[in-house]
């Protein structure tokens, strides 16, 4: 199997450790003298630049959480100016407000990088064709895997979402072999194909999916795989590391993040301790060489594991396991990540509502379906349903607005959905990955 | 106060959400306080609906409903009486070409059949169908 970058991916561990001790003294002298912020942050945690003398020293700086990315909206965490920045993107916030993610050359350059040797250790090079069947925009996961896959050399079709007709016929007709997408909506690709009467496995060349942006299992890769031949290939990404960034390689066993673009922890995500390698905990994140936007020790909010031991296919670059949950309340809806607090926040602005609200999440067919529950106020309840439906209408409207996702409401009577006592858990999951 | 207020009824709009057996709980509150349901009808929503009930207590009707958790709303409606008979309907419906109505349902009360409806302008409304001769029933019929 090729390497793409056989100087990095080779190194053995000790001399990528080496090389991860020095990235992180740069990237934290430059975050120290660049950024107000995080220059600031520094000195509150008492830790300058030149504390840092072993990667151990990683945790006396200090944590970054979803909230800090949400104060600095638009542009206070962003460490070049505009004449240095190539391209923006954005994901929702938390209660409404997007994060604004900015690029320098070098930031889009490493971010290619990561995504071509991760394509590259599962098997893709110049003559695969691959179909970008992700959102093109402001969301980073077309872009993202686009321009990845014009620096492998390999042929880009940026399909985007939907049309999944058209998406069938590039299949067959392009002799597409790999999709970026998500795990659901290739499953879906699988049953449109059936009734169409294509056997994906005999009729085309498909044969790897780049699979992300939502929770799914072993179970589901089997399924894709018995189904239509196609290897699920394992991506993990988020908007603050840039987007889609690490992937499995041949072995498929874990995710290998690549030690020279990113330090990685698992903290107690109480206490916020170190764990040992191999326990559960919350992934901490610290990007060592982006410019525009860097990140110090942020709080990923996702569960998993780093597996110590070394990866068969013989890179040192440290793996993690499945993401085994979230630490928030995140749920990941079609690929778009939701937090009840931006529905919550979307519900306030209508005066027609109550407080409490219930947000269910299941799974028809293979597509993911939210239904928001809203309790409507006795004052605003009328006759007519011409009104009421209209209502229910622009809540809907909003929703979407915010969210990126289409979500259907529910209007139910006052004291009926459930009430909490401490910690409020409106969402109710009911899909089986 | 007009002469023709007594025309206006007091119909009971119940809110309904998408649950089983919604109607039997809104009856079942009115059974327990012995009212009596003289004419109902149910409207679908998108996910919900609107219960539509006339009886003969409305004020205690309201007041239990909202006891037992329900939204409940007082709405003004007319009730014409109609002919028993083929055609009683369509007797009626030249009269009432010029007036907007929202809703209506009906229902038999022997020797007549009535027909509820909810207009958008209620004193035009009684003014234009006493002015084609049509019968209003006068709301202690109901209450
Ligand atoms: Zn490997």
């Amino acid at each position: 199997m090729d390497v793409w970058n056989p100087h990095i991916e080779r190194l053995p561990k000790a001399q990528l450790e080496a090389l991860q001790l020095r990235l992180l003294k740069m990237q934290t002298r430059r975050m120290w003298e660049l950024s107000p912020f995080y220059h600031e942050r520094m000195r509150s945690a008492g830790v300058m630049p030149g504390d840092i003398k072993t990667l151990v020293d990683a945790k006396r700086l200090p944590f970054m959480t979803k909230k800090d990315l949400r104060d600095g909206y638009p542009n206070k965490l962003m460490m070049r100016d505009r004449g240095n920045l190539l391209r923006y993107h954005a994901s929702s916030g938390t209660t409404g407000k997007a994060t604004i993610v900015g690029y320098t050359k070098n930031d889009l350059e490493n971010w290619s990088e990561s995504l071509a040797r991760a394509m590259t250790s599962f098997g893709l090079g110049k003559n695969d064709v691959i179909q970008v069947a992700n959102t093109y925009g402001l969301f980073s996961g077309g872009l993202g895997f686009h321009y990845a896959t014009e620096k492998l050399g390999a042929t880009v079709i940026p399909a985007s979402t939907g049309n999944t007709d058209r998406q069938l016929d590039l299949i067959c007709d392009l002799e597409v072999t790999a999709m970026a997408a998500t795990p659901s909506y290739l499953m879906y690709l699988g049953e449109v194909a059936e009734k169409r009467g294509i056997d994906i496995r005999k009729d085309t060349k498909l044969r790897y999916g780049l699979l992300g942006g939502e929770p799914w299992s072993d179970k589901m890769r089997d399924r894709i795989y018995e189904k239509m031949g196609i290897r699920g290939i394992n991506c993990f990404g988020a908007s603050e590391l840039s987007g889609p960034m690490f992937m499995e390689c041949a072995e498929q066993d874990g995710i290998h993040f690549w030690g020279d673009l990113a330090l990685l922890e698992i903290v107690d995500p109480d206490t916020g301790e170190p764990l040992e390698p191999g326990q559960k905990g919350e992934m901490v994140v610290t990007m060592l060489q982006k410019e525009a936007f860097p990140i110090m020790r942020y709080r990923m909010g996702d569960i998993t594991s780093i597996m110590e031991e070394p990866c068969p296919c013989g890179r040192a670059h440290p793996r993690i396991t499945r993401i085994q949950g979230r630490v928030d309340d995140m749920i990941i809806i079609r690929g778009i990540n939701v937090f009840p607090s931006q529905v919550e926040h979307s519900l306030m602005q209508h005066s027609e509502l109550g407080n409490e609200f219930q947000l269910v999440v299941d799974r028809k067919g293979h597509l993911d379906t939210m239904l928001v529950r809203a309790e409507l106020k006795p004052e605003a309840f009328t006759d007519n349903i011409i009104e009421l439906n209209a209502l229910r209408e622009r809540i809907s409207n909003r929703l979407k607005n915010v969210l990126n996702v289409s979500a259907k409401v529910e209007l139910v009577q006052p004291g009926t959905l459930p009430r909490f006592e401490g910690k409020a858990k409106r969402v109710m999951d009911r899909r089986e990955y | 106060m007009s002469e023709n207020d007594k025309y206006r009824i007091k119909q009971l709009s119940i809110f309904s959400e998408n649950r089983p057996n919604r109607l039997g709980a809104v009856a079942k509150v009115l059974k327990e306080g012995k009212i009596n349901i003289l004419g109902f009808s149910i409207a679908e929503g998108a996910g919900y609906g609107v219960i539509r009930v006339l009886v003969d207590n409305p004020v205690t009707a309201r007041d239990l409903l909202t006891k037992e958790g329900f939204v409940v709303k007082f709405t003004e409606v007319l009730a014409i009486q109609m002919q028993d008979t083929p055609g009683g309907l369509f007797d009626l419906t030249d009269q009432m070409k010029d007036i907007n109505i929202e809703y209506g349902y009906g229902y038999r009360s022997p020797p007549y059949a009535v027909l509820i409806v909810r207009v958008e302008d209620i004193e035009k409304g009684i003014e234009s169908l006493l002015a084609g001769g049509l019968r209003l029933l006068d709301n202690v019929n109901f209450h």
